[in-house]
């Protein structure tokens, strides 16, 4: 849980709403945002992971944020939006109900995890933030996919 | 420190062909199909490799390539005659440098004793020649150069013996063709000589022709070079040591006094010889000034002379070396091309524009170029499987030294071309197939004699291309599968039930499970850690299929096809459940209507269908990938017929057929990871994705489904988790057909 201080100086985060709450994502992570297109169902997979897009000729994962949070599943429609992210070498869509903010902050305004929250939640927030009086989670998006290795049965 | 480490890559990359050229070489040598260029080539690579390394400061690669040389000199020269036993040790100093340059281009260090071994068995077998050819030891031009002695003295006597420290040498510098054609520069050659001393050059026109008669690419004139040096012969041969074979040279050293006043000496040795002195003064600027248009001409038509040069020789036409990202980058971008076509024609056809008019007649040619630039583009992937196979003959080598049985290698087709990324996924599969047929097919020395074979054990590696795939055959003529000892041990792991009825052939199959090694067996070489589930796993990772043929006594045979790229895959786009998938069209046998009273049910969810006259498994495709949780209902189905990996056949159900195309092959592993029962995506003409079936993969799921969810057991529900053969499975349906419930 330790969230390395990298440097005080200021960082850009993208807000995103899922299910009424607002949480965020690294701006360098974010490599397009687009609308929602139907996704191509795979076998064997989580309920979390939606199928897999054709993005400009590479196919990628969609997640169900509201799914992997552990919020009811989304029921996507035309203005449902999919973050394109980056994680590690990966390209990852991530499906959200809304994009809401971009927010400068420094580490100093991170403040950590409330210890009250869920063991799913450890697993993906990073930190709060209290930006006017609303609370935004930051995201890591390390453990969204499913372990590569571990194949579903 | 970039551009350095670009020429380094250069160079290493050249190190790979010249191994490839050393070890071919050899190879010729030792089965006698050698030609008489065989042995130049083959020093030619070893002195490359020394050049380039001694250039770039590689100290133990010079070291050891200036040994391997200094053999390969001898049976050059014709002092050494190459016995086979000459030969071994010449391929293991192959290896040996071939494991050298990996190392050294790994920044690794190499293994100083293994090298200093080899190198004296190199000079062993260097001075055991020269012995025996009775002329002075190892380097052969001081050897040449004592016909010069006589004439050294004489001039010593004539002009009086001079104190030692200057030297004074009389060089002959004669170039060819080829010297220019490897853009090599006499001037540079003459200022390097120039740097070793007090130097004066004579241009020797004579043999330049009239300009109607001069061809621009000859060569025709030579230098006449006086030099006055503290340096010795061999600082002078040096300079010369990479265009040795490119020209003609003559180096002579005359005994003179320090300050003897060369002009005058040159003067002396014309009166001597009988002709007018050289006019060597006034030519000087000349020489240099045509060395600068020879050099000038050089670089414009360096580009035409070296294609001429290769093919003069090395019998290879005109290549350029591309980054492979490039090549990636353009077959990516052809890729989008052709799904960009194909989206195109779909939008066409659903304007209902007629297929007649302009428009659709143009995106007609369209895909037809489409389809041509794809591929052209593939070909430029496309490389012969020689290196693979040529690698092979080293593993070869290894294994019979392991086991102490004599095997030859052989091989077949090996300018069948396939593409570069199967290519290199090829190599571990084979390394392991060969070790096998080593250490389990062939029969030592002594059994084979027994048994009225050849003493030495005969492995054929072949390569072919066949109905848009390429075949690679593996075979020995050893002593074939044990299928005793393989059912017993089978047994023993509880892969089969002891009284499971086996046809020959799944019993061969039985030795593609995971968890099957026959422990008696098991020695150091195949104890390293891979089976033959391995070997099949990743060969089916590469979407091709393995099957193996044995007869007991004669040697066992494994077939291997592979899909000739990776890129693209021609498949049948079927639907399944409001879903689209693709059917690699080579696993397809035929598609047809099935009638009900065809469908036989098995208990569970297992379903047979009757083809004329035999039971076929049945498999549902939604069901199977979780599509739909009720079983399709066969009549409102169509099936497709597959041959799955010895030639066991299944009939899948899908709902519809869309019809058939080339697909291109996009990863999941990319931005995801392996999905099981699906070999890769694609994109539809929609933008869609659309995910590309692995009919093994499915089928084996289906086994797993149909025996957890029987009622009662066919053959081995013991662990679903074992992949069973697909034949044995076959079997037992077909033996014990259940009642219709």
């Amino acid at each position: 849980m330790s969230e390395k201080v990298e440097s005080s100086s200021s960082r850009e985060l993208i807000a995103f709403r899922i299910d009424g709450r607002e949480f965020c994502v690294d701006i360098m992570q974010v490599r397009d945002i687009r609308g929602w297109t139907p996704a191509t169902p795979l076998p064997h997979s989580p309920a979390y992971v939606r199928g897999v897009i054709n993005l400009r000729g590479a196919v990628l994962p969609v997640i169900d944020m509201a799914t992997r949070l552990g919020f009811a599943p989304t029921e996507p429609t035309v203005r449902h939006v999919i973050m394109v992210t980056q994680v590690e070498q990966q390209i990852i869509g991530l499906l959200v109900d809304a994009v809401s903010d971009i927010l400068t902050v420094t580490e100093a305004d991170i403040q950590p995890t409330p210890d009250l929250a869920s063991e799913l939640a450890k697993t993906f927030v990073r930190g709060v933030l209290a930006i006017d009086g609303r609370m935004i989670s930051l995201i890591a998006l390390d453990h969204v996919l499913p372990a590569r290795e571990a194949l579903a049965a | 420190m970039d551009t350095m480490a670009a020429i380094k890559q250069t160079f290493f990359q050249e190190c790979e062909e010249q191994l490839v050229e050393l070890e071919s070489g050899l190879l010729a040598l030792e089965d006698g199909t050698s030609e008489p260029d065989t042995i130049n080539a083959v020093f030619r690579a070893v002195h490359s490799i020394k050049g380039g390394a001694g250039a770039f400061g590689l100290e133990q690669l010079v070291r050891f390539a200036h040994a391997f040389e200094t053999a390969l000199d001898l049976v050059r020269g014709g002092k050494l005659t190459a016995t086979r036993a000459i030969l071994k040790t010449m391929l293991s100093a192959a290896d040996v440098l071939a494991d050298l340059v990996r190392i050294t281009r790994e920044d690794g260090v190499a293994d100083d004793a293994e090298i200093t071994r080899m190198v004296q068995q190199l000079e062993a077998i260097s001075h055991g020649g020269a012995a025996a050819a009775g002329s002075q030891p190892a380097d052969a031009e001081p050897a040449d150069d004592l016909d010069f002695v006589p004439i050294q003295i004489s001039l010593a006597d004539l002009i009086g013996a001079g104190p030692s420290g200057t030297r004074s040498f009389k060089i002959r510098f004669e170039p060819k063709t080829g010297f220019y054609a490897r853009a090599n520069e006499p001037l540079v050659m003459l200022r390097e000589i120039s740097r070793l001393g007090a130097m004066r050059v004579t241009c020797d026109q004579t043999r330049l022709p009239s300009l109607t008669e001069l061809d621009p690419e000859g060569a025709y004139l030579a230098w006449e070079i006086h030099l006055d040096t503290e340096s010795d012969e061999s600082a002078l041969r040096d300079i010369f040591e990479f265009v040795e074979f490119d020209c003609d040279i003559s180096i002579e050293e005359k005994q003179v006094e320090a300050d003897f006043d060369t002009d005058a000496f040159a003067q002396l040795m014309s009166l001597a010889s009988g002709q007018t002195p050289p006019m060597a003064q006034p030519l000087e600027p000349r020489t240099e000034q045509i060395a600068a248009e020879i050099a000038s001409r050089n670089e414009s038509e360096t580009a035409n002379r070296k294609s001429d040069a290769n093919k003069g020789f090395n019998q290879a036409g005109a290549t350029i070396r591309v980054d492979l990202e490039r090549v990636e980058r353009l077959i990516d971008l052809v890729g989008e091309l052709v799904i960009n076509q194909a989206m195109l024609s779909q939008r066409v056809a659903e304007a209902r524009i007629a297929r007649s008019s302009a428009l659709a007649m143009g995106l007609d040619e369209l895909e037809q170029l489409s389809r041509e630039i794809q591929d052209s583009v593939m070909a430029i992937r496309a490389q012969p499987v020689k290196p693979i196979f040529q690698r092979m003959s080293r593993v070869v080598r290894e294994a019979a030294d392991m086991t102490g049985k004599s095997v030859t290698l052989h091989c077949d087709g090996d300018s069948t071309e396939v593409d570069k990324t199967v290519i290199e996924r090829l190599t571990d599969p084979l390394t392991h197939m060969i070790r096998n047929a080593i250490d389990h097919g062939i029969e030592k020395p002594e059994v084979r004699l027994a048994a009225g074979k050849p003493e030495s054990g005969h492995i054929r590696l072949a390569a072919m291309h066949r109905s848009g795939r390429v075949v690679i055959e593996v075979s020995d003529d050893g002593g074939g599968i044990n299928r005793e000892r393989v059912r017993s041990a089978a047994i023993a792991k509880g892969l089969i039930e002891p009284e499971a009825q086996l046809s020959d052939e799944e019993i061969d199959n039985l030795i593609f499970l995971p968890g099957f090694s026959t422990a008696a067996t098991v020695t150091d070489m195949s104890g390293r850690g891979v089976g033959m589930d391995v070997v099949k796993r990743s060969i089916q990772a590469l979407g091709g299929r393995i099957s193996i043929a044995s007869t007991p006594g004669r040697g066992s045979t494994f077939v291997m096809s592979l899909p000739l790229t990776l890129a693209v895959l021609d498949g049948m786009i079927v639907s399944v459940a409001d879903e689209t998938l693709i059917v690699p069209l080579t696993a397809i046998v035929e598609t047809l209507k099935p009638s009900t009273g065809d469908i036989y049910h098995m208990g569970g969810d297992s379903r047979v269908i009757r083809i004329r006259d035999t039971f076929v498994p049945l498999i549902d495709i939604g069901h199977v990938l979780g599509y739909r949780n009720k079983l399709a209902d066969p009549q409102n189905c169509v099936v497709v017929l597959i041959d799955l990996e010895g030639h066991a056949r299944r009939a899948l159900l899908v709902d519809t057929i869309q019809g058939q195309r080339q697909v291109v092959i996009k990863s999941l592993e990319a931005n995801y990871r392996r999905v099981d029962g699906i070999a890769a995506a694609t994109i539809l003409g929609d933008g869609r994705v659309a995910l590309i079936l692995d009919v093994d993969a499915v089928v084996e799921n289906a086994n797993g489904k149909a025996a957890s969810s029987a009622s009662e057991s066919l053959d081995l529900d013991h662990d679903t988790h074992a992949r069973a053969p697909q034949r044995a499975h076959d079997f037992a349906t077909e033996l014990e057909p259940e009642p219709v419930e």
